[in-house]
């Protein structure tokens, strides 16, 4: 299956395993990635507030390249990585296919460097979309060698990958579940984290660290008080922000943390038995090797059964989860 | 042929039309030229619709022997009927009057005097046209079946079969459910009186299922609905209950010794245990048990039979062999009465429903208070032996929601209040009430508001973000955690709970698309059924001969679903009174000769009205079912299906008469906008 794809400025300096994972999985999974030639910043968070017009042309010019390019044919389906990257881009095809008036402004400057975009001819997705619905929970467990038994992932989505729900989401916005059931298929044990889609931050820690280290410490203290050997995620500002910031959250409210954090991409190449060397692992600041140790070969035998509770406990609900 | 001789009134509708149509211009130009047509009088006048108006008509017609009348006032909706009926006091044939609406097509989409004086000239000019190729009619009278069939016997139900049967007419009551009684009987309390549901409404129950003049058939599903008003022929599949009515005295021991328990979804919300064989409730009407077979030992695995061991009648009255029976009846009038479902609370995963132990719904929190409840009536959280000491209640779960349901379900803030009230009498607990608008209308349900508020309850004004048990701050370690914005003081909170209580909306029943197509009703686009007027006839619908009543019409308390049933009651009741009823002889028929006996019209007809002929090969509609919808006129190829009063010679002369004037050709302005 042929994709286009942006990577954008993360996936190459801090995110770099990202990159190498996604690249690692992308071969076994029968996934080629066609890169967007010259393609540009997408602004990242900061720009919209600032010159709405200036960041939407930035934006469009990635989207008039790539529609340009043809990268993967009539199916023009980009593919970014980054949650930040993909909310952009989307956000921007939105926009200009809703506001006459953006579309004409963003394509008056996208004019003065010779190109053009027709809001709808690129349809943008995130890596976890493709993987999980056009690839699919059986066939990536069809392709796991070595099963990640014994390992207690709290799977984060961060605020950006399915928000905001007035836009076509390709999960739940307040609780999404791909990552979950993506990770279960790889064999590991999937911790149900209530804060899975909560905000990591973003670039607060360069305006009030104080503000940015209480939200990745709280993100920290739930994974831990549900036993996470380690927390996945899909997003280079999510892994920055709970990784990099993590001794100074331990620093600043006496904690003592070490968890983890790993993109689903790397956990997804340890499972299909790649060589920890092409998943860029080793690259994260807090070492996941002692979490991955705990990996088993075999699953564990639940060593204590399962107590039945005492008899005046009230049953679950049992209604049924929506499809 | 005698000549047509044809009078027109324009209405002024006080300041409604005459606002912004010039009537008296419209008027005089009819007069002067639609004389042509066969137009002998013209007049505008204030209210057509008064007396005085109706007179004016009245005079004419007799006076200037007119022998077609066209008003031109508000929609035939609201008034054709009374224009009708007044031709009709002249010996007109009343369906020789037209009506032309130049208030809802016209004054009230406009602004424009010039565009609207020219466009009602040119509906009337229309009319005028259409009226002249119109047939003289008589209504069609049909006899009305004293039998009525309620689906649903719940309260509205209950309530509808009761003031039939006393009455002294034939009710056949039909309940899906073992037993009758509905969500009121899951209930403890109802607000604001806090009366016990069960006492109240088991005097009910027990006079509808003794009536004489009531047939219960519970366990029971409408299978097929055959016929029309007066004479409906119904289908009925009533489910074996492997227990045989007419011995068991309904002692229980066969409850009692049955060895398999499973949750009950379905009376106890899931919040407690029923036998594989059970009754919902111990004043369930009717008292006999019923097997459940999807978990009955036997019906799984071909042995147990320990009721049967165990029944102490004689005969035995466990009767695995019992079948499914089909049973036909013949009613007159039916009243759909099918209730509500909760909204799956679910659907709304960041209020943890379903993951979260202490989060319970609105019906699970019945069943906790209710005394024959899972804990007879102790508030307890989850684990069924500790008390809390904190409880959130959320309002408007799945209601005003853009993303769920855009309606206000009625009951929850009240429902809300009375749990608030029930947690503090049984635990002395704290309670946070988040809501969104308190609704608190109708008599003495404000009081019982401020009664609440009385009692300390805390009311934070605005709609939760989320319950977490992800805690955070000290103080949160080990509860429920409900985020909201506070509105009222614009902060967020964060209020750590033990319990959490939704108060989930009410949605239409989720079959409720199929029973509207059985019954050749409709749905809203919410799902509830459609009345056919939403202020003054709430309870008929569309189709004659079905009314609606209760919250499958949409949400309701109790009292105004016992309101609706007792209307519904009483207007079938005047059905039965009036022997006959006169329908409208608008109607489609078949022009045999002409019919290909293609069938395309076949599946079409939404009141069940067309029916094929094998041996004919031509189609046939039954006068007495069709209701002039003309979807059958509209498909059929070979143009062998008319419409009375809707004829193709009558839509093409009203198609000549609005074109003949020069409303599109350029001189008068025709787009411009509705107002807001």
């Amino acid at each position: 299956m042929k994709y286009g794809y942006y990577p954008g400025c993360s996936l190459e300096r801090n995110a770099i395993a990202y990159q190498q994972s996604t690249m690692a999985i992308a071969k076994p999974l029968g996934i080629e990635f066609i890169e967007v030639e010259d393609w540009n910043c997408c602004g990242a968070t900061e720009y919209f507030a600032i010159d709405a017009l200036a960041a939407y042309a930035l934006v469009g010019r990635n989207l008039a390249l790539a529609s340009q390019q043809k990268l993967n044919g009539d199916r023009n389906q980009l593919v970014a990585p980054c949650s930040a990257c993909f909310l952009n881009l989307y956000k921007t095809d939105h926009y200009m296919a809703e506001d006459n008036k953006l579309n004409a402004n963003v394509n008056e400057a996208l004019a003065a460097g010779g190109l053009h975009y027709d809001p709808g001819t690129v349809k943008v997705r995130h890596l976890l979309d493709i993987i999980v619905n056009d690839i699919g929970y059986e066939a990536i467990a069809e392709r796991v060698t070595k099963p990640l038994f014994n390992l207690r992932v709290a799977p984060y989505y961060g605020c950006m990958i399915v928000r905001p729900a007035s836009i076509e989401s390709f999960d739940n916005p307040e609780y999404p579940t791909s990552l979950d059931k993506l990770t279960h298929s790889l064999g590991a044990e999937v911790v149900d984290f209530p804060l899975k889609a909560h905000c990591c931050g973003g670039h607060m820690t360069q305006i009030s660290e104080n503000t940015a280290l209480e939200l990745i410490r709280r993100l920290l203290k739930n994974a831990a008080d549900y036993d996470a050997d380690m927390i996945v995620t899909l997003c280079p500002m999510c892994q920055l922000n709970l990784d990099a910031y993590q001794e100074n959250v331990n620093k600043h409210f006496g904690t003592n943390f070490h968890i983890p954090v790993l993109y689903f991409t790397q956990l997804m190449g340890l499972a299909f038995g790649l060589s920890a060397n092409n998943l860029g692992l080793g690259k994260e600041f807090i070492n996941a090797k002692p979490a991955l140790d705990k990996i088993s070969s075999e699953p564990l035998k639940k060593q204590r059964r399962k107590k039945r509770p005492p008899k005046e406990t009230l049953p679950m609900p049992t209604m049924p989860e929506e499809s | 042929m005698t000549e047509e001789r044809i009078g027109v009134y324009v209405c002024h509708c006080g300041t409604n039309i005459a606002g912004t149509v010039d009537v008296e211009e419209v008027s005089k130009w009819a007069g002067e030229k639609l004389k042509k047509d066969g137009v002998v009088v013209s007049r505008d006048y204030k209210f057509m619709c008064s007396s005085l108006g109706q007179e004016l008509i009245q005079a004419d017609i007799k006076e200037k022997s007119l022998n077609r009348v066209v008003v031109a006032a508000c929609s035939p909706h609201l008034h054709e009927k009374t224009f009708r009926t007044a031709c009709q006091k002249a010996d007109m044939n009343p369906y020789l009057c037209e009506m032309v609406s130049i208030r809802e097509q016209v004054s009230w989409v406009h602004t424009d005097k010039r565009v609207a004086t020219e466009k009602a000239k040119a509906l009337i000019s229309g009319g005028v046209l259409r009226v002249a190729k119109d047939e003289p009619l008589e209504a069609i009278h049909v006899p009305i079946n004293p039998a009525t069939l309620i689906v649903g016997a719940g309260i509205a139900g209950i309530q509808a079969a009761l003031e039939i049967a006393d009455s002294g007419f034939p009710v056949y009551l039909v309940e899906r459910d073992s037993s009758i009684g509905g969500h009121m009987a899951q209930f403890d309390k109802t607000f604001p009186t806090l009366d016990c549901a069960a006492c109240i409404l088991t005097p009910k129950m027990v006079d509808a299922g003794d009536h004489p003049n009531i047939t219960l058939l519970t366990l029971s599903e409408i299978e097929q609905v055959d016929g029309y008003v007066g004479n409906f022929t119904v289908t009925i599949r009533k489910g074996a209950r492997y227990v045989k009515e007419d011995v068991c005295t309904g002692c229980g021991i066969c409850i009692e010794k049955c060895p398999i328990k499973v949750i009950d979804t379905n009376f106890e919300a899931g919040l407690g245990y029923r036998k594989a064989i059970y009754r919902n409730f111990p004043q369930a009407i009717p008292k006999y048990p019923a097997i459940d077979t999807e978990h009955c030992t036997y019906f799984l695995h071909g042995k147990c039979k320990a009721c049967q061991l165990f029944c102490p009648t004689q005969p035995n009255s466990i009767d695995f062999e019992q079948q499914d029976e089909v049973i036909r009846i013949e009613v007159g009038n039916i009243i759909l009465a099918t209730g509500y479902d909760l909204f799956n609370s679910r659907r709304i995963p960041q209020y943890g429903y379903g993951r979260l132990a202490n989060v319970f719904t609105s019906l699970e929190f019945e069943r906790m208070c209710n005394a024959a409840g899972p804990t007879e009536g102790r508030v307890f959280l989850r684990d069924g032996i500790t008390q809390p000491k904190t409880v959130g209640i959320i309002h408007c779960v799945g209601s005003r929601d853009k993303h769920y349901n855009n309606y206000c379900s009625v009951i929850c803030c009240m429902q809300s209040l009375k749990f608030a009230h029930l947690v503090k009498e049984r635990t002395g607990a704290e309670v946070y009430e988040f809501y969104i608008d308190m609704r608190t209308a109708f008599k003495d349900y404000d009081e019982f508001y401020q009664r609440v508020l009385q009692e300390g309850v805390n009311f934070i004004r605005g709609r939760v973000a989320e319950a977490t048990d992800a805690a955070r701050l000290p103080g949160e370690e080990g509860k429920l955690i409900i985020q909201a914005e506070d509105t009222l003081i614009g902060k967020q909170r964060r209020i750590p709970v033990d319990m959490v209580i939704l108060s989930a909306g009410l949605e239409p029943r989720a079959d409720s698309e199929e029973v509207a197509k059985k019954f050749g009703i409709s749905c809203s686009s919410n799902g509830f059924f459609i009345e056919k007027h939403p202020k003054l006839d709430p309870i008929s619908t569309l189709t004659e001969g079905i009314f609606i009543a209760g919250a499958c019409q949409g949400p309701k308390d109790i009292p105004a679903s016992v309101t609706q049933g007792a209307a519904a009651a009483a207007r079938v009741l005047g059905r039965i009174q009036s022997k006959e009823l006169a329908l409208e002889p608008i109607r489609a028929s078949v022009i045999e000769e002409r019919c290909s006996g293609c069938r395309i019209c076949n599946d079409l007809c939404p009141f069940n009205a067309i029916t094929f002929n094998e041996e004919l090969n031509v189609t046939n509609i039954n006068q007495a079912l069709c209701q002039g919808c003309g979807t059958c006129v509209a498909a059929c190829p070979s143009g062998a299906i008319s419409g009375t009063q809707f004829s193709d010679e009558q839509i093409l002369a009203q198609l000549d008469g609005i074109l003949s004037l020069p409303i599109n050709s350029g001189k008068v302005k025709t787009l411009e906008s509705v107002p807001a």
